[in-house]
């Protein structure tokens, strides 16, 4: 529209967060800034309890925050919502619905009803591959295939981006690589933002547009790394020059932060 | 199976064989089936009663449970046939069964029984019909449970028997004395059970109806009490159980009909083979009830059972 900047689709700034548990007081998060612009791909790393987990669950609006403020679109957000799609890493199928009931159960919340929500909910199944499995239950899928089912029901309701909090975490080495590459295939086709939370540095590089890397105790972003690898991309790419030398330089940035907790713990244990 | 404390002597001693034995090819001969020449790893053992791995076929399950069951009764016989107890404290089982027999045509179990199977009904379904909102209410919602759960669990210590008298004094010895007792036996044990079971439900699921954006009634009809619904029915199959002990116990003390009533009156009667029968019928009575339950729940929670 005019020269100035276009607004991020999810802005995260100033945004601190303090755990209160009894009389002790544990910063989690502090002036964390953070932005995603449209259809961007962006892989949240770090150690664990460094509050990556926590940063992405107060952007889908499930936690609340002490300062800051979490934009989308320029507004600030008043808790969770269907603009913001949330795959959690527990897949969180209703066991008593099939994958087909699932998707319908939240095309349903967002008002679509009769033949329209039954079509949808089929074509996204279709989407992650699983068409042929919409009468299952979520007992008789695998791992693999629930968090597929959750990733169709997420993007169902066509939300304005994806929050996805280590969803291929509790997977198969196997599997995840199989999700990884589906994930690809089906975001580059239909483009949206996705914030990935994940502890693994390959799958990052593997699949975002940039990866911001957390720092711990107090959790901060440390440093975006951009990830200029060319698209479409296909699994082959993880052998190449470019790729390696990214993941040496992720990987570094998170190793210097595990030797500094690592430091900190023997200063604690040392009398 | 008399040998299985020798047997676990000789996986022992065997240890230290098997490796030489292993090793001079005996792992490869058919026909030796004792578990000692085996070796330790790549073979099914022989199912010892002390071994923590130990499998068991539903036929072998099924054999052993019928086998004790054989055994009781056996040693019930031998006891009543050798005169080592006089039948009028323990009758021999014949004649237990032949009176059960006798109860049965001339209508008299039944008349007993049906009188027991309504008031257990009817209280059991009061009890159940007021625990369950309750026990999703206090599940969800912490105001309401600092309200409701620290009453529940005091009353929950006190001894249903001790009410027996005040129940009496309250609504005389007809049914609705049995209905007060029953309700006061499963009720509040209900009520923290069901609340247990609602606070199982995962926070993620909560959390994906947030995300949704359904609002806070919906989450509660449609993701929490479907969520809950199998351990809760599993709740009530318990508590069913308990209600048939507060049922007989109040129609022990005060009442003019119903199998409870039936023991007080043979016990003046020294007809100890009515009382035995009668122990006998409550038990399958509460064991069929479990099963049924068991038996609705597979039905209605398929989902829920694990299949590989």
């Amino acid at each position: 529209m005019s020269a100035a900047a276009p607004v991020p689709k999810l802005e995260i700034t100033g945004l601190s967060k303090v755990f209160r548990r009894d009389s002790k007081q544990v910063v989690a998060l502090e002036n964390v800034d953070l932005a995603l612009a449209e259809n961007e791909f962006v892989a949240l790393v770090g150690t664990s309890g460094c509050g990556k987990s926590t940063l992405l669950s107060i952007a889908a609006g499930l936690q609340d925050f002490d300062t800051g403020a979490v934009l989308v679109d320029g507004e600030p957000i008043l808790g969770p919502g269907r603009d913001r799609g949330v795959v959690f890493q527990s897949y969180t199928l209703l066991p008593w619905l099939t994958a087909q009931g699932n998707v319908e159960f939240a095309l349903r919340a967002a008002g679509y009803r009769g033949a329209e929500l039954r079509e949808r909910a089929r074509e996204h199944l279709a989407l992650v591959g699983l068409d042929r499995f919409a009468d299952a239950y979520p007992n008789q899928l695998s791992g693999g295939m629930k968090q597929r089912v959750a990733i169709a029901r997420a993007l169902s309701y066509r939300p304005k981006m994806l929050l996805m909090d280590e969803p291929f975490g509790a997977l198969d080495a196997l599997t995840r690589h199989h999700m990884q590459e589906l994930l690809t295939r089906v975001w580059e086709r239909h483009r949206l933002t996705v914030l990935f939370v994940t502890h693994d540095v390959e799958e990052a590089v593997y699949l975002s547009d940039r990866v911001a890397i957390m720092s711990n105790a107090p959790g901060r972003i440390k440093e975006t790394v951009p990830i200029p690898l060319p698209r479409p991309r296909s699994y082959d790419i993880t052998a190449s020059p470019e790729f390696i030398e990214l993941h040496r330089r992720v990987l570094k940035s998170i190793r210097e932060e595990s030797i500094k907790i690592a430091q900190m713990d023997d200063a604690l244990s040392d009398p | 199976m008399p040998r299985a404390g020798s047997d676990a002597t000789k996986t022992n001693a065997g240890k230290t064989n098997a490796g030489k034995m292993a090793g001079a090819g005996t792992q490869g001969r058919t026909g030796d089936n004792r578990p000692g020449r085996r070796p330790a790893a790549g073979r099914i053992r022989r199912p010892s009663p002390f071994r923590l791995t130990t499998r068991l076929s539903a036929g072998g399950f099924a054999g052993i449970a019928a086998g004790v069951f054989a055994g009781l009764l056996a040693a019930w016989w031998a006891v009543t046939a050798t005169g080592l107890v006089a039948p009028l404290f323990l009758p021999p089982p014949g004649r237990v069964f032949g009176k059960l027999v006798e109860l049965a045509l001339n209508g008299r179990l039944w008349e007993d029984a049906s009188v027991s199977i309504y008031r257990i009904m009817v209280g059991f379904l009061i009890a159940t019909a007021m625990a369950v909102p309750i026990g999703v209410l206090i599940g969800c919602y912490r105001v309401w449970e600092a309200a409701i759960e620290p009453v529940v669990d005091f009353v929950r210590y006190m001894p249903v028997v001790a009410f027996v008298p005040l129940s009496i004094l309250w609504t005389g010895t007809g049914d609705a004395q049995k209905f007060l007792i029953i309700w006061i036996g499963t009720f509040f044990q209900q009520v923290l059970l069901i609340m247990d079971n609602v606070k199982r439900v995962p926070w993620d699921f909560i959390d994906l109806g947030r995300t949704l954006e359904m609002p806070e009634r919906r989450i509660l009809t449609r993701i929490v009490v479907p969520s809950a619904l199998p351990g809760i029915w599993d709740s009530l199959r318990i508590s069913l159980g308990w209600a048939w002990t507060w049922l007989v116990l109040a129609e022990l003390v005060a009442a003019t009909s119903g199998l409870g009533y039936r023991i007080v009156t043979a016990q003046r009667f020294f007809q100890t083979d009515t009382i035995i029968g009668y122990i006998l019928v409550l038990g399958v009575f509460g064991l069929v009830s479990d099963q049924a339950m068991k038996a609705v729940s597979r039905r209605l929670f398929r989902y829920a059972e694990a299949r590989p």
